[in-house]
């Protein structure tokens, strides 16, 4: 691998990173708030939609971009009333909004535009093209030949579109909007002691419902960056669970914005990696020492405590020693056990498919450091009990 | 307390929900140039028109008897299982493993055989979520979403390679054993010579989810450990002070959540004219589910009501998107709707409706009205 090659994996990263770091700014604002929102995802698909759809209907991309951040504001208002005005169970009414925006973009844009649930592609002024910043090199073989510096500058910092910029700074921004000003101290209140704010005179209702917009304009960005700058055009469920990875990395970011930037740059290289090396040959005995490993590691884990985890690692350790068994005995057909070891097999490509979401799964885990959430999350706020 | 009658709060407040469902999906029709009135009536011709429709409407909402039921299991101990769909593909694995590899000499015995195996398939693939709440407090809505992703990753991967057999084209396991199949009603309509449900699928595993159903109204309301389920779900600390370990009770809420839901399985494997294991098998099934139990109330009697509802849903739906131009995934935004009024905004639903009993009914009138905010 050369340095060109790690500079265009990273310059993949950035492009990954953005709609999950947009989405996970936006669930950081509203569970700061002490709204749980479980459906950034529906809010990124109805957006990467609709403005897919205004692009092409208008020509002009910013009007499309507007029309995502509306819908996406809207549903977000919905979730708002759902959990802040009426007290409901606000992960359900996040799963209602994903399954809402999973069934009517499909059901619309097959009504509009007739071609199987997807818009027509866009192009030109209906898009959002990559910005060339001043001296970058735009051929790929000028920038193959360039100086690493060069290469550098200009396949990783220039040739993004405007919203990978706008996505990056958004974590200043953030930073700044709750750290260093009234309306951010007390969105950080509602979501610790809503009670506290209450008595000290202000709206809890409404800061939790900007909190909520503020939600919907992000991820209405998130998915007008998937549609009109990643991809030319809507496809149906075009965002992929990056809502569900947005909130696994805002755990991981425990809730801060500088965090949540790294977090969704580790995920989006995750899935450069995942996107770039589709074919991922291994020696069995590296297949064998990692699944060894980890059985052993979660045996000596689960040892000194309760019978539960003895029961559940144990069994889940079993599992994969036995797959590594199983590895090694059916790559074992001529060349003996011995030889069998240095045998190369293909990874599944559907495990490598899993793997950004057994990530997300070992970070759920805590192993990698303790999260705690805001404090009043997911509570509805009762003024007099 | 009693502001209403419990006749308005298990009936009238979910057929209101339904109504306000219904408006915003006749708004959706139109929108999409669709005339309502006929979509209406092409899904309900579809859902119970001919005998051969009231079969797969059955059929379906056999399905989704189960995957409510799971649901249901789980936020009884106040926990969302979300991820139905994925224990319903791994207990497909577990139904299609037993049923290929061991020879049956009847399809009893195949029955029970496969039932168990994807309950216990059903409930090791909830199992690590439900540690992971149980130990680690990691969030189960976002774990059993990613285990979702999991197991069509291992679905595809087993049909594709492992369980396919040499030559297929078809990502699927090889056609069962005759013995393996089970009887459709069809047949069962066929010994007294009657030809009813044609040759739609629903078959004797509909008996299978009715049982179900007894099986969970008696663990919830009758068993000791169905009264530890609901006071967990209704106050953890309460259920502590008494006693009762949060870590036991959220594994096992959700190791029979999820045997109920691989159980499914049964009806979409073993049960289907062509018995065997298909990629996607679940077809959004766990996910109907939440709705079920949503609008069941959690109870097996409304979920069977919620399910066959559904069931005519799914299937009219089909069929709708057959005649016309309107793409299937209506149903699944008629589902989000149902999901919204009955789950999220029911306080938006109810209160209303409290407030017509409380000035026009009888019994409420001595709590006042200002009781509420």
């Amino acid at each position: 691998m050369d340095f060109f090659t790690l500079v265009q994996l990273g310059d993949a990263s950035i492009r990954m990173a953005i709609p999950l770091l947009l989405a996970c700014l936006a669930g950081l604002f509203s569970e700061r708030a002490g709204i749980f929102d479980i459906g950034l995802e529906g809010k990124m698909l109805a957006a990467a939609f609709l403005s897919a759809a205004v692009s092409y209907t208008s020509g002009n991309v910013w009007v499309g971009l507007f029309a995502g951040i509306g819908i996406s504001i809207a549903l977000s208002i919905v979730h708002g009333l759902a959990s802040i005005t009426f007290r409901g169970n606000q992960l359900i009414s996040g799963v209602a909004i994903n399954f809402f925006a999973a069934g009517l973009t499909v059901v619309i844009a097959q009504g509009w535009f007739a071609q199987g649930g997807r818009t027509p592609s866009l192009s030109g002024a209906a898009r959002f093209d990559g910005l060339d910043l001043p001296g970058a090199f735009t051929r790929m073989r000028d920038k193959m030949q360039a100086s690493p510096g060069m290469q550098f500058y200009s396949e990783f910092v220039s040739g993004h579109s405007i919203l990978v910029y706008i996505g990056l700074l958004m974590v200043p921004l953030s930073w700044f909007i709750l750290y260093r000003t009234r309306f951010g101290l007390r969105l950080r209140a509602v979501g610790e002691a809503p009670e506290a704010v209450d008595t000290a005179g202000i709206s809890v209702v409404g800061l939790r419902y900007s909190a909520v917009i503020i939600c919907g304009i992000l991820c209405g960005i998130a998915g007008a960056y998937l549609s009109t700058a990643v991809q030319a055009g809507f496809t149906k469920d075009m965002t992929a669970n990056r809502g569900f990875i947005a909130l696994a990395a805002l755990i991981f970011a425990k809730w801060r914005p500088w965090y949540a930037l790294g977090a969704c740059l580790l995920f989006g290289l995750f899935f450069a990696i995942d996107n770039r090396f589709q074919n991922i040959q291994l020696q069995v005995v590296w297949i064998i020492v990692l699944l060894v490993g980890a059985s052993v590691a979660m045996v000596l884990y689960a040892v000194k405590r309760e019978r539960i985890d003895v029961i559940v690692l144990g069994g889940l350790s079993a599992v994969l020693t036995a797959i590594a068994l199983a590895t090694w005995m059916g790559s074992a057909g001529e060349v003996g056990l011995a030889g069998a070891l240095f045998e190369t097999v293909k990874v599944p490509s559907q495990l490598i498919q899993s793997l950004p979401y057994l990530f997300v799964v070992i970070v759920l885990a805590g192993f990698v450091g303790k999260a705690i959430p805001p404090r009043a999350g997911g509570e509805p706020y009762v003024k007099e009990r | 307390m009693d502001k209403m009658p419990k006749w308005a709060d298990v009936v009238l407040v979910p057929v209101v929900s339904l109504l306000l469902a219904a408006i915003i999906s006749v708004i959706v029709f139109w929108s999409v140039g669709q005339n309502p009135w006929e979509a209406i009536k092409l899904m309900a011709f579809g859902a119970v028109g001919t005998s051969d429709f009231l079969g797969y409407t059955l059929f379906y909402a056999t399905n989704f008897i189960f995957t409510g039921l799971a649901v249901a299991v789980a936020f009884h101990a106040s926990l969302f299982n979300i991820g139905g769909e994925g224990q319903v593909l791994v207990g497909g694995l577990g139904a299609a493993i037993v049923c290929l590899f061991i020879p049956w000499p009847h399809w009893t015995l195949a029955l029970l055989a496969g039932g168990m195996a994807a309950a216990v398939f059903g409930a090791l693939w909830v199992a690590i979520p439900a540690y992971l709440q149980a130990r680690r407090g990691s969030h189960i809505v976002i774990t059993t979403i990613m285990f979702n992703f999991m197991a069509s990753g291992l679905l595809v991967y087993m049909l594709s390679d492992a369980l396919r057999p040499a030559g297929q084209m078809q990502t699927a396991t090889a056609i069962f054993p005759e013995a393996a199949h089970l009887p459709s009603l069809n047949d069962i309509a066929g010994l007294f010579g009657s030809e009813l449900f044609g040759r739609s699928p629903v078959n004797i595993s509909i008996f299978i989810a009715l049982l179900a159903c007894v099986g969970v109204w008696l663990l919830i309301w009758h068993t000791r450990l169905g009264y530890q389920i609901r006071a967990f779900g209704q106050s953890e600390s309460a259920a502590k002070y008494a006693g009762i370990s949060a870590v036991n009770i959220t594994m096992i809420a959700l190791l029979i959540s999820g045997a109920l839901a691989g159980m499914m399985a049964v009806n979409n494997t073993m049960g289907i004219n062509t018995p065997q294991l298909v990629d996607n098998a679940a077809g959004g099934a766990g996910f109907i589910g939440i709705a079920v139990a949503l609008m069941g109330r959690n109870h097996p009697v409304g979920i069977i009501i919620a399910a066959l509802l559904f069931g005519a849903l799914y299937q009219g739906g089909a069929e709708l998107s057959a005649a016309t131009s309107i793409p299937v995934q209506i149903v699944v935004v008629i589902q989000a709707l149902v999901i919204m009024f009955t789950g999220a905004l029911d306080q938006m639903v109810r209160s209303p409706i409290e407030g017509l009993f409380l000035r026009f009914g009888g019994k409420g009138v001595g709590a006042p009205a200002a009781v509420k905010e």
